[in-house]
């Protein structure tokens, strides 16, 4: 009972607003004639996309000073993985960016192959960039439908849920699960593709161009998003990337830089794709360039089956992959290997990878550290939310609050992946 | 990426500035990594990016428990134009974990060094704003070193305040639940 009560004692006592200065430092000598009101946003705020607290200093109805609150959904994650061996980690590093599970398993999968120096077969390899751009998709029709929402668009979040459904239709045929789908393993996939995906995949291919078509017409001819995008709160190439920003907001303005051509990784260099840029750098560039990178990576989509080599789903080392199902029954040694697998997992030789790869929001760059055991001794996932949250304040500062609920739409932070 | 030679020419013109600031070079699956002294980061970061590494992709802790130095920082620099990557590795005692703090230079270090701060208890001297970034305000410890225990974080419900019911199930008392019925 005491303990209870004490802690709830020294929660009350702690006074947010002294702990380190939170509030409006870089006020200290504010010069302006009106007094400044610190208020609040969030965390429980719908338009902050997720449990995301952001203290406001106004001045009138503009934005003096703001400060992110982050941690809320913090489950830490990064301890967890630290505790299971290899293979299991992917299931929860799934779980940091919520949107981007295909992102966030290929940079962890992708690092740990770095390590064991791991052949991934062709077939994996496009395999992985079908999932990869089939995620991107869905993580922007997600962004596309509750950005429009924040604007006041209603029903846009329709169509665009819409259009995810049936992705998530695509990640349930071929891994079962349509969020969180544990595909991508180490050495290449889970399981080749069902008969009929190709058809499924091939008609969403045809229609997501036009349904892109349609959201665009929506959009655009509409003078109110008009108004709450163009040229509202720009901010220049500079200044972001000294903040580390990468991903569409760095393209918006201006820089084409893109991981998927810069550093090809997983054969991204097959394809014929374009690199959406903008000019200005403001809310309009950050939403035509995600919008039209739904078209390219429809592309890099039908590219990928075109061209879908035949082979192995997954690599042939039997120290690191599970064998296949039917030999368990007639080959002693892959009832072995099975089992050592699944109770032990696969050794790691010892060093330090750093893996990036291009996610939706930008360089997802998983870092592994191994102490040769079974089990890693670092997982840490650079994740694009969570560095490009830091531009949010030059970007609104002395802009009107209205204008900061529409900048943070168009950032596109996911807290699950911030707070990890 | 700089090969090992590209590497050991860095090192070699790092060591010509500042004799003893370059500790070890590694080249390591195609990636070149230089380990410094601590107290000799700002200077290090900014003679390479008079190299082109313009970039500060990441900046992550680690925890080498058992072994001294115990806590390591590294730094991720990126060359966009050349598409050139390497690694900054420095490690301090935990005794004396003090790194001075690269956000003067690189504005994007700011949240990644308050995680460090946050994790492992790395103090970052001249960083403008070092506070708990993911942890609570008043949470004791740094929960991403080796040696901190998982499991057992208490939980507080209204419910269990108001009818003065322990809270800490899990952790010294099984939850009712989980009792096999006699």
């Amino acid at each position: 009972m005491s303990s209870v009560s004490e802690y709830r004692q020294s929660e009350q006592a702690v006074d947010v607003a002294e702990a380190g200065g939170i509030v409006a430092q870089t006020l200290t000598e504010w010069g302006g004639d009106e007094e400044l009101l610190t208020i609040n946003l969030g965390p429980h705020h719908p338009a902050t996309h997720g449990v995301l607290r952001l203290l406001t200093t106004l001045e009138g109805e503009v934005i003096r000073d703001i400060k992110p609150i982050i941690g809320y959904v913090h489950t830490g994650i990064e301890k967890t993985a630290e505790q299971k061996s290899y293979w299991k980690v992917i299931p929860v590093i799934e779980r940091m960016d919520y949107l981007a599970y295909y992102f966030n398993a290929m940079a962890y999968c992708g690092a740990v192959e770095t390590l064991l120096e791991l052949e991934v077969p062709k077939r994996a390899q496009y395999l992985r960039v079908i999932h990869l751009e089939l995620c991107r998709i869905m993580s922007h029709m997600v962004w596309l439908g509750t950005s429009a929402l924040d604007v006041g668009a209603m029903s846009l979040l329709f169509y665009c849920f819409r259009e995810r459904d049936n992705i998530l239709d695509l990640f349930e045929m071929s891994s079962g699960q349509r969020m969180h789908t544990r595909y991508i393993q180490v050495g290449g996939v889970m399981e080749d593709i069902p008969k009929g995906f190709e058809e499924k995949c091939r008609a969403f291919c045809k229609r997501m161009p036009k349904a892109a078509d349609d959201f665009n017409a929506l959009l655009t001819r509409n003078e109110i998003f008009l108004n709450r995008m163009r040229n509202v709160t720009p901010l220049d190439e500079k200044t972001l990337l000294e903040l580390g920003v990468t991903g569409p907001l760095l393209r918006a303005a201006g820089n084409p830089w893109d991981l998927r051509k810069a550093q090809p990784y997983s054969s991204y260099d097959d394809f014929d794709f374009k690199i959406p840029v903008g000019t200005k750098g403001d809310n309009w560039d950050r939403y035509a360039v995600r919008w039209a990178e739904i078209y390219e990576s429809v592309k890099i989509i039908e590219q990928a089956l075109d061209g879908l080599p035949e082979g192995p789903h997954i690599a042939d080392d039997r120290k690191v992959v599970l064998p296949p199902r039917h030999e368990l029954a007639t080959s002693m040694e892959a009832l072995i290997h099975h089992f050592k697998l699944v109770t032990e997992g696969f050794r790691v030789p010892p060093g330090e990878v750093y893996y990036p790869i291009e996610g939706p929001r930008g360089e997802y760059g998983c870092f592994v550290r191994s102490d040769g055991s079974s089990k890693p001794a670092r997982v840490h996932m650079r994740d694009p939310s969570f560095v490009n949250l830091q531009a949010l304040a030059p970007m609104v500062r002395d802009s009107y609050l209205a204008d900061l609920i529409a900048t943070l739409a168009m950032l596109d932070p996911i807290l699950g992946g911030i707070d990890r | 990426m700089p090969d090992a030679t590209g590497l050991e020419l860095l090192a070699g013109e790092l060591r010509d500035a500042d004799p003893d600031c370059v500790l070890d070079t590694l080249y390591f699956r195609d990636k070149a990594r230089i380990a410094i002294r601590p107290d000799r980061v700002r200077e290090v970061l900014q003679f390479l990016r008079g190299k082109g590494f313009t970039f500060l992709a990441s900046v992550h802790g680690l925890d080498y428990y058992p072994e001294e130095p115990r806590l390591g920082v590294q730094y991720e620099l990126l060359n966009m134009h050349d598409v050139d990557r390497i690694t900054v590795t420095l490690r301090v005692p935990i005794d004396a974990p003090e790194v001075p703090s690269v956000t003067p230079d690189w504005p994007t270090a700011n949240h990644q060094e308050r995680e460090i701060f946050d994790m492992f208890g790395v103090i970052f001297t001249g960083h403008p704003d070092l506070r708990r970034i993911l942890m609570p305000e008043d949470y004791e410890g740094h929960p991403q070193r080796r040696d901190f225990p998982i499991g057992g974080e208490p939980v507080l419900f209204t419910h269990q305040q108001a009818h003065g019911v322990d809270y800490t199930v899990g952790v010294d008392r099984i939850h009712p639940g989980s009792r096999t019925p006699s």
